[in-house]
C-alpha cells in the first residue's frame, strides 16, 4: 500500500512513469517475439556494462604518456580485482562489436531497414561506426607498443589525404609527434565525446523503434509499400499483438544475461588484454599488430599493390559508409524475406567470408618476414645428408644471408616468399641465379649482398632441393638448342652433300 | 470582456489562442528574433577562439617544426656500416615520457658522407630493422623491404625510406628532426622530398645545448 502511495506521489511530480510503462507494454506483432530479435537489446546491455566498467577503470587509470602504461600494469598486478575489471572492459568491447555486427546482419537479412524504418537503420550505421571508434580509441588507451605503432599507422593513413595530409596528422596527434598530447586527445574521444554521441544515438534509435514498432517477421511475397505498410502493420498488431514486456522481452532478457555471463567467463578465464611492451619507440624489436576487430584491415594493407594503396584507403571507406547509409533510400520498398533477396544474401556471405579470411590471415601474418628465422631455424638435417662441401657451404650462405626470414624449409621460416623444399624441381639453375641476383616478383635483388663464390655455393645447395627426389626442372629451350647443335655437328659431316640442295631451296 | 483590466498583466488578447497571441504581440516576437540573432552573434564570436584552440596543432608553421639534434660522435659510426642511434625528439613536450624518444638508422658511406633514415616504414610507419648480412631493411608489419641506400626493394611501400637532413659539426653528427615521418610530414625535409645524400657541410653552428643522444650497438648489426 505504502509503495503504491509513494509511486503515485512520484508520478504526480515526475510524470513519466506511466508513459514509460505504456512504452514497455506496447503491443508488438506476435510473430516477432523471436530469438532472432534479441541482438539490439543485448548490445544496449553491453554498452551499459562498458560504461560502468569504464568509469571504474578511470578511478585508477592515468591518461598521461608518462604513466598510462605503468598504471595499467598497476591495475593488473597491484589493484585488487583490477585485472578483472580490465578483462571485463576488454572482452565487453569485443562482444559488443560482435553483437552489433550480428544485429546489423539480422536487420539487413530480414529487410527491416525498409520503410518506415530507414532513419533507424541510418542511425544504426552511425552507432556501428561509433562502436568501432570506441574500439580503436580504446586500443590507444592501452598505450603500449601496439598502441604506439597503431597510432603511427593511423597517422600514416591520414598523411595520404591530398593537400591537408600534414594538417590532419598534426590534428590527430595533437602535435608533430606521437606523445602526451596524442594520448590526451584519444582519452577525450574515448571517455567524453564518443560515449556521449553513442548514448544520444542509442536514445534516438530506441525512440524510433518505439515509434514505428519492432518490424514484423518477413514473409516471402509480402511486399513493403509506402502506401500500405503502416496500415498493414497496425492491423497485424491489433490482430496478433502481444505486450512487448513481458511476452517478447523475456527472450531479450535471457539472451542479454547469457551474453554478460559469457563476457564474465572470458574475462575470468582468459584475462585482460595486455598491455604489451612499453611505448618506447627506440625498442624496434617489435611486430605491432592491432586488436582483433581491426586485424582484417591490417591484412588488407599487406596485400594492396602500392599504386592502389592511397586510393583504396581513402575512397573505399567513404563509398562503403555512404552505401550503407543510402541503402534504405535505394531499397526502401519491396521484398523483405531473404529467400527473395539473393543479392542481399550473396553480399552478406561474400563480405563475411572475406572478413573471416583476412582476419585469419591477420592472426599469423604470412606476409611478414620472420625476423629471427635466419639464426633460429636450422637447415633440416635431411637436407645436409650426402651433400658436397660446396653445397654445405651454400646452406651456410642461405642461413647467413637471412633467406630463411622469408623462405621456409620443412615448414620452418618465413612465409613471405615461396618455400624452398622443392625449388630445384620448379626452377632451373639459370633461373635461380637470375632470381637471386636480380630479384623480382616481390623479392629484393641480392646482387650487392652476395659475392660470386657465395652465389655459386648458394645455388648449388638450392639445386639439391628437389622435394621427394623429383626431376630437376629443365630448360626446354636449352634442350632444343643442344639437340639442334648436335644435329648441326652431325649434319656438318655430309654438309657438302646438303649444300647444293639448301641453295636450291633458297632460290 | 470589460474595458477595464481586472489585474496587472491582463491584456485585451487574453481570449486568443497562444498562436494568435504571438501574432498579435508583434513587438515581443520582434524582440525574441532580435535576441536569437544576438545569441547567434555571441556564439560566433565565442566559437572563433574555441575552434582556433582545437585546430591549434595543425596551425603551427611548418618551418617552426624541428631542430638540429646531436646523434653523437662521428667515431660511433664506422665507415661502411649502418647503425641504430637513439635521440630525444626536439619536439618532445614535458608530458611525452618515453614516447618523446625515437631512433634512426645511420649509414656511414665514407668519411664525410652519411645517410640517416627514419625507422618509420614509408608504407604505414612501422619500425624497420636493418639486416647487415643481406644488406636490407625489413619491416615487420607488412613485409616491406628496402636496400641499404634506403631505396624500395619490395613489398607494399611505394617509395624509399624517409631521410633526415644531416650535418657534421666538429666531431658530431647532427640531424634535423621534427615531425613523425609520414608521407606528408617527411622527416623534416619538406622542401626537398626524397632527398638523397646531402653533401657534408663544413662544421658550422656550435651545438651547445643540443639534446643528448645515445648510441646502441645490437647483435644484428654488422
Ligand atoms: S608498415 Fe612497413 S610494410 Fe607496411
Amino acid at each position: 500500500m505504502a509503495g503504491l502511495k509513494i509511486s503515485k506521489w512520484l508520478e504526480h511530480r515526475l510524470g513519466f512513469i506511466q508513459p514509460l510503462k505504456q512504452a514497455a507494454e506496447h503491443p508488438t506483432p506476435s510473430n516477432n517475439a523471436s530469438w532472432w530479435y534479441v541482438f539490439g537489446s543485448a548490445a544496449t546491455v553491453l554498452l551499459m556494462l562498458q560504461v560502468v566498467t569504464g568509469i571504474l577503470l578511470a578511478l585508477v587509470y592515468s591518461p598521461s604518456a608518462n604513466e598510462a602504461w605503468t598504471s595499467l600494469n598497476f591495475l593488473n598486478h597491484n589493484v585488487a580485482l583490477g585485472w578483472y575489471l580490465r578483462a571485463l572492459h576488454g572482452w565487453g568491447s569485443d562482444f559488443m562489436i560482435a553483437i552489433v555486427l550480428l544485429h546489423l546482419v539480422q536487420v539487413f537479412l530480414f529487410g527491416s531497414f525498409k520503410f518506415p524504418r530507414e532513419l533507424t537503420w541510418m542511425v544504426g550505421v552511425v552507432l556501428l561506426l561509433l562502436t568501432l571508434g570506441m574500439a580503436f580509441t580504446g586500443q590507444v588507451m592501452r598505450f603500449d607498443q601496439d598502441a604506439y605503432w597503431g597510432l603511427g599507422i593511423g597517422a600514416s593513413i591520414a598523411s595520404r589525404v591530398p593537400f591537408v595530409g600534414a594538417d590532419l596528422v598534426h590534428l590527430m596527434l595533437g602535435g608533430p609527434i606521437i606523445g602526451g598530447a596524442t594520448l590526451s586527445r584519444f582519452f577525450t574521444l574515448h571517455v567524453f565525446v564518443i560515449p556521449g554521441l553513442l548514448l544520444a544515438g542509442v536514445a534516438v534509435h530506441v525512440l524510433m523503434v518505439l515509434k514505428h514498432g519492432v518490424s514484423d517477421w518477413p514473409m516471402p511475397g509480402r511486399l513493403v509499400r509506402r502506401s500500405t505498410y503502416e496500415r498493414e502493420y497496425h492491423e497485424l498488431t491489433l490482430r496478433t499483438g502481444l505486450p512487448f514486456v513481458p511476452d517478447a522481452a523475456w527472450k531479450d532478457a535471457v539472451f542479454a544475461a547469457a551474453i554478460i555471463f559469457a563476457v564474465m567467463a572470458c574475462a575470468f578465464f582468459l584475462g585482460p588484454f595486455g598491455p604489451s611492451g612499453q611505448p618506447d619507440p627506440t625498442i624496434i624489436q617489435t611486430a605491432p599488430h592491432p586488436d582483433f576487430a581491426f586485424l582484417w584491415i591490417y591484412a588488407v594493407l599487406a596485400f594492396l599493390p602500392p599504386s592502389l594503396e592511397t586510393p583504396v584507403l581513402l575512397v573505399v571507406p567513404v563509398l562503403a559508409i555512404t552505401g550503407m547509409l543510402l541503402l534504405p533510400l535505394l531499397a526502401g520498398e519491396g521484398e523483405r524475406h531473404w529467400a527473395r533477396r539473393p543479392v542481399a544474401v550473396l553480399s552478406v556471405s561474400v563480405i563475411a567470408v572475406t572478413l573471416g579470411i583476412f582476419t585469419r590471415l591477420g592472426t599469423y601474418t604470412p606476409w611478414s618476414p620472420v625476423m629471427d628465422a635466419w639464426s633460429g631455424d636450422a637447415v633440416p638435417v635431411k637436407y645436409m645428408h650426402n651433400r658436397s662441401p660446396l653445397e654445405r657451404e651454400g646452406a651456410m650462405v642461405l642461413q647467413d644471408k637471412q633467406c630463411r626470414d622469408c623462405h621456409s624449409l620443412n615448414g620452418e621460416g618465413g612465409m613471405r616468399g615461396p618455400k624452398l623444399d622443392a625449388v630445384a624441381s620448379q626452377m632451373t639453375e639459370d633461373q635461380i641465379v637470375r632470381q637471386v641476383l636480380q630479384g623480382g616478383g616481390n623479392m629484393p635483388a641480392y646482387g650487392n649482398a652476395l659475392n660470386p663464390a657465395e652465389t655459386k655455393a648458394l645455388v648449388s645447395f638450392l639445386m639439391t632441393l628437389r622435394g621427394h627426389d623429383l626431376q630437376p626442372a629443365m630448360n626446354a629451350s636449352r634442350e632444343l638448342l643442344r639437340e639442334s647443335r648436335m644435329e648441326q655437328t652431325a649434319g656438318s659431316a655430309d654438309s657438302a652433300a646438303a649444300a647444293p640442295e639448301k641453295a636450291g631451296q633458297q632460290r | 470582456m470589460s474595458e477595464l483590466l481586472k489585474y496587472p498583466g491582463m491584456s485585451k488578447v487574453d481570449t486568443l489562442s497562444p498562436e494568435e497571441k504571438a501574432a498579435a504581440h508583434t513587438r515581443r516576437v520582434f524582440l525574441f528574433k532580435l535576441a536569437v540573432g544576438l545569441n547567434a552573434m555571441v556564439g560566433a564570436v565565442l566559437a572563433v577562439p574555441l575552434v582556433g584552440y582545437l585546430l591549434g596543432p595543425a596551425a603551427k608553421k611548418r618551418s617552426d617544426i624541428g631542430a638540429w639534434v646531436n646523434l653523437g660522435s662521428l667515431s660511433d659510426f664506422p665507415v661502411g656500416q649502418t647503425r641504430l642511434a637513439d635521440f630525444r625528439s626536439p619536439m618532445a613536450a614535458f608530458n611525452d615520457g618515453e614516447t618523446g624518444k625515437t631512433s634512426c638508422w645511420v649509414r656511414r658511406i665514407s668519411e664525410k658522407s652519411f645517410q640517416v633514415f627514419a625507422i618509420n616504414c614509408a608504407h604505414l610507419g612501422c619500425p624497420v630493422r636493418w639486416f647487415s648480412e643481406s644488406r636490407l631493411f625489413l619491416c615487420p608489419c607488412h613485409g616491406g623491404a628496402y636496400y641499404e641506400d634506403g631505396s624500395r626493394a619490395s613489398g607494399p611501400p611505394e617509395r624509399g625510406l624517409f631521410e633526415y637532413k644531416f650535418k657534421i659539426a666538429g666531431d658530431s653528427l647532427l640531424i634535423h628532426a621534427g615531425n613523425l615521418p609520414t608521407l606528408s610530414t617527411e622527416a623534416s625535409c619538406r622542401e626537398k622530398p626524397l632527398v638523397q645524400i646531402e653533401a657534408a657541410e663544413p662544421a658550422e653552428a656550435a651545438n651547445a645545448g643540443m639534446p643528448d643522444a645515445t648510441m646502441r650497438s645490437t647483435t644484428w648489426q654488422g
